[in-house]
């Protein structure tokens, strides 16, 4: 009897130890790695190898430059060279240490029949209009026309479209190599550091606001809607290729200038002088609503009709002399006009008198502003060249190709830091999810700066800012997508003491019946040893 | 010999040159000129200020916010780059004896409510996941341009900070941490984005000095009014109101600030002076190993104040007039004027789509604690009750 009891609680006993050890192995086995996997943060792949080979991405711009010769600019044995083609690489440092390699694949050849035609005209205007007809200038590209020292049209300017007039009376090659030295540089001369330059954005926002702080002694009326459609559109739709741009404008009553100007006797006038100019801007921001327009980057011209009392207003500059154009801007913001209204106006008149702003004087101001924030800026000119001025739109198409050459680099190198940044981020902090979608982005972005860094090197300028464009936007989405916030804030210790109190209660019992199986197989093994 | 070891030291030397010229390069802005050198190359200024106590005995912390909020904007800097997050409404509290105030002097001298402050996050929207959201930039597309911090490389960030704390966090809103990690993890992320050309963190808690211990990106200066240990003390009580009103370390910032104006030329170093332990009781930290230049040459209207680059136009291009077309169009927006067509209102709600909506289907959540605990519950009296013997030998 008591060796069957026996028997039977050794066999609960050992069904016991196996029914533990089952538990322990379906803990361990299966529970502990469904457990690491479910609580892993999900991140999809991304190419890492590409993103660290877009920092050594060697960017090289290619310009097609196109050299026309006309007939009685070169002598007959020379001819005969005509046409070839001539390569010549160019290294233009940047800032911060970058360089971009520039390749001049220059074309000479001998000038059309058209074009003989066109140069042999009287005017530099009738030879544009005429040259520009049959042939389409991609973006970019550059055609240098060598006329005669005799020619009628070398007095007048270099034209404004993606064309020089050059002459020289031997050209060998070699003289003509010598004058590219300086001559190219013209496209790519950073004057301004970027950064203080407008942002690259897909979109621009342009507001006009007439601030009348004395509506009691001045009825301004201004024709903006007439103004924008005659002078800003035009020069905005040149600008097309460098963004969307969308233009409001509105009318403040009863708007200060934050500073008190002062009175100079000597002219009977007002003046602000340029240290009162940087507080003048904050007061009246406010007032303007920019920040409720749009989220793209706001740029604010703003006309002040001063008041009556502190009527007229100069602005001086550092050397005390009144500003011709009585205006001033600051970088990344937009700029300010002040209006004079005519002391003519107030004879025998009652106020409130009736203003009609003169909106093309202001408006050459404003285009003159908005080509600043841009960084469109009259270059350095070598001896010897003429320029032109520019076009009743306001902008050359040289001027143009200048700023998408450097917005383009600008934005490969934006979209390159982003990528770079959000992989070392990854890196660094094991908490960030990447979901499909982001991971999609950063795809786009990588093969767009590729794409952008091809069309770059075979000279489509137009494509490949697009792309870069495109890099852009894409990096930021990527960068900003808001759920790579979402583990950002449940640092290690936290999840410990959330895990400890779950896993512990069971944990424990387990490991405690694994140890005292233990224990017994250890006493069992050496019991048999003690008796032998 | 000696050779070689001074070709080693020349290397060296050489290496420690190229070093820091390349560190030079790396900063953000390279002047020519020495003296630009030690100008800020900021175009823009930006304030964060955050109160993170909820409840009416926390009155001084958003009296400190707002106070902070009223000299930045005094100084110069606008509503609309400033982001303001109080986390509890003192002003329209039913336990304000003063409706529509909030006093930081007592006796009621100065109240920095008003009608031209604006709030961007109140109330139970001042978590951690929103400040950290907003320092990041990783906003959901639908916020409104008042609630982000639109900074870029060339701001200046001003981030003010207040509540209760502790060693190596901040309480939020009585529910919440944000501890020190997550915040220089933040800021690195700002840094990596280029959202900030330098930063200068306030914070005004007991421990404060704790917060700032682990930064580690570039271009950031902190202070704290307290050590780790030590609490920060509030200023006056006032008997009136019956709660404190300011908190001690901001009550003498401010009074810092109050000589300020926009074109000063004080440096921060007499903002590190300020508030000794003779005044506050707490001794008040800082930290400037992460700031590039010196804080001797760096003014306080770097940070609390918005000076702007500004050029005079010299240049114009020229544009041709077309008079007689001004003219006629001047005609034709005179007759538009009598013309106008009466306004009406757009239509704003699908009201329709609204009323006769259907019931959404809601997503299957498995089940919580207080039922799975019930059904452990049964389960266990129910093999306790049909004796399922061996299961004694595992619990």
């Amino acid at each position: 009897m008591a060796a069957a009891g026996a028997a039977a609680t050794h066999l609960e006993v050992a069904r016991g130890k196996r029914a533990a050890l089952f538990f322990a192995a379906v803990a361990i086995v299966l529970g502990l790695p469904l457990w690491w996997k479910t609580t892993e943060t999900y991140r999809a792949s991304l190419p890492y190898s590409q993103i660290s080979g877009l920092n050594a991405l060697q960017l090289r711009l290619m310009v097609p430059v196109t050299v026309v010769f006309t007939r009685e600019s070169v002598p007959l044995d020379d001819q005969e060279k005509l046409p070839f083609t001539v390569v010549h690489e160019r290294e233009i440092p940047l800032k911060y240490k970058m360089k971009i390699k520039c390749r001049f694949q220059k074309a000479y050849r001998r000038a059309l029949d058209h074009e003989e035609e066109a140069l042999s005209s009287g005017s530099v205007q009738e030879a544009e209009a005429m040259l520009d007809e049959p042939q389409e200038q991609a973006e970019g590209s550059l055609t240098v026309y060598v006329i005669s020292e005799h020619s009628s049209l070398l007095p007048q300017f270099c034209p404004p479209f993606g064309s020089m007039m050059e002459s020289s009376p031997i050209p060998e090659e070699k003289q003509v190599q010598l004058s590219w030295e300086y001559r190219l540089p013209l496209f790519f001369d950073p004057q301004e550091p970027l950064t203080s330059l407008t942002p690259v954005s897909v979109g621009y926002e342009i507001t006009f606001s007439l601030l009348n702080p004395d509506p009691k002694s001045h009825d301004v009326y201004w024709d903006i809607e007439g103004a924008v459609r005659r002078y800003v559109q035009p020069f905005l739709n040149a600008l097309g290729a460098a963004g969307n741009f969308s233009v409001d404008s509105q009318i403040l009553y009863y708007a200060m200038l934050g500073v008190n100007p002062r009175f100079d006797s000597a002219s009977s006038s007002y003046y602000l002088d340029m240290h009162s100019l940087p507080h003048v801007i904050n007061p009246v921001e406010s007032r303007l609503g920019s920040s409720a327009a749009s989220l793209y980057p706001v740029l604010n011209f703003l006309l002040y009709v001063p008041e009556l009392a502190h009527s007229p207003l100069y602005i001086q500059d550092k050397d005390g002399a009144p500003v011709a154009t009585n205006a001033f801007h600051s970088p990344r913001w937009g700029g300010i006009m002040v209006y004079n209204v005519d002391s003519k106006t107030y004879n025998a008149s009652v106020l409130p008198v009736r203003v009609e702003v003169d909106m093309v004087r202001v408006m050459e101001v404003f285009l003159a502003q908005l080509r600043l924030l841009f960084g469109i800026a009259q270059p350095q000119l070598p001896p010897k060249c003429l320029l032109s001025g520019p076009t009743s739109e306001g902008l050359m198409t040289w001027e143009l190709d200048r700023l998408l050459w450097a917005r383009s680099v600008e934005n490969l190198a934006t979209a390159t830091t982003t990528l770079t940044s959000l992989a070392q981020l990854l890196g660094k902090i094991s908490n960030i999810v990447i979901k499909d979608d982001v991971a999609s982005e950063v795809y786009k972005a990588v093969a767009a700066v590729q794409k952008s860094a091809e069309e770059l090197a075979s000279g489509h300028l137009a494509s490949a800012f697009v792309a870069s464009q495109e890099a852009v936007t894409s990096s930021e989405l990527a960068f900003f997508d808001p759920s790579l916030l979402h583990l950002l804030y449940f640092p290690d210790d936290q999840k410990f003491a959330i895990y400890i109190p779950l896993f512990l209660p069971m944990a424990v019992p387990i490991l405690l019946s694994l140890v005292k199986i233990f224990l017994e197989t250890r006493k069992s093994w050496r019991k048999p040893e003690k008796t032998d | 010999m000696a050779v070689t070891d001074s070709l080693s030291r020349a290397a060296t030397v050489l290496a420690t040159v190229l070093l820091l010229s390349f560190g030079s390069v790396a900063a953000s802005h390279i002047e020519d000129q020495a003296e630009q050198f030690f100008r800020s190359g900021h175009t823009n200024n930006w304030a964060v200020l955050v109160c993170t106590s909820r409840f009416w005995f926390n009155y001084r912390h958003v009296a400190n916010t707002l106070s902070v909020y009223r000299s930045v904007k005094r100084l110069g800097i606008p509503d609309s780059h400033i982001v303001l997050m109080l986390a509890d409404d003192m002003a329209c509290n039913p336990r304000n004896p003063k409706p529509a105030t909030v006093f930081s002097h007592k006796n009621m001298e100065l109240n920095v409510y008003g009608d031209d402050v604006e709030v961007d996050y109140r109330s139970y929207e001042v978590t951690v996941e929103n400040f950290l959201r907003v320092l990041t930039g990783r906003i959901p597309p639908s916020t409104p341009r008042s609630k982000r911090l639109l900074s870029d490389d060339r701001s200046n960030i001003l981030i003010y900070m207040t509540g209760h704390g502790g060693n190596g966090f901040l309480k939020f809103q009585d529910s919440e941490e944000i501890t020190n990690i997550e915040l220089a993890d933040a800021f690195e992320q700002m840094w990596q984005k280029r959202r900030y050309n330098e930063l200068l963190f306030i914070i005004d808690t007991c421990q404060g000095a704790s917060m700032y211990e682990r930064f580690y990106s570039p271009n950031i200066m902190a202070l704290a009014s307290s050590q780790v240990g030590e609490d920060s003390l509030s200023h006056q009580p006032d008997p009136a109101i019956g709660v404190h009103l300011m908190d001690r370390y901001t009550f003498y910032v401010l009074e810092f600030l109050e000589e300020i104006n926009p074109a000063s030329q004080t440096n921060m170093n007499d903002l590190f002076q300020v508030c000794p332990k003779s005044l506050c009781v707490s001794t008040p930290g800082h930290r400037t190993d992460l700031f590039q230049r010196d804080p001797k040459n760096v003014l306080i209207t770097d940070f609390f104040g918005s000076v702007r680059k500004v050029e005079i136009t010299t240049e114009t291009i020229k544009l041709q007039q077309d008079s007689e077309i001004m003219e006629s169009s001047y005609k034709e927006d005179q007759m538009d004027e009598k013309l106008m067509e009466p306004l009406k209102y757009a239509e704003q709600l699908p009201v329709a789509q609204i009323i006769h909506q259907k019931p959404k289907l809601k997503d299957w959540h498995p089940p919580g604690g207080f039922i799975l605990g019930l059904w452990a519950l049964i389960i266990m009296v129910f093999f306790k009750t049909y004796g399922i013997k061996h299961m004694k030998f595992i619990f």
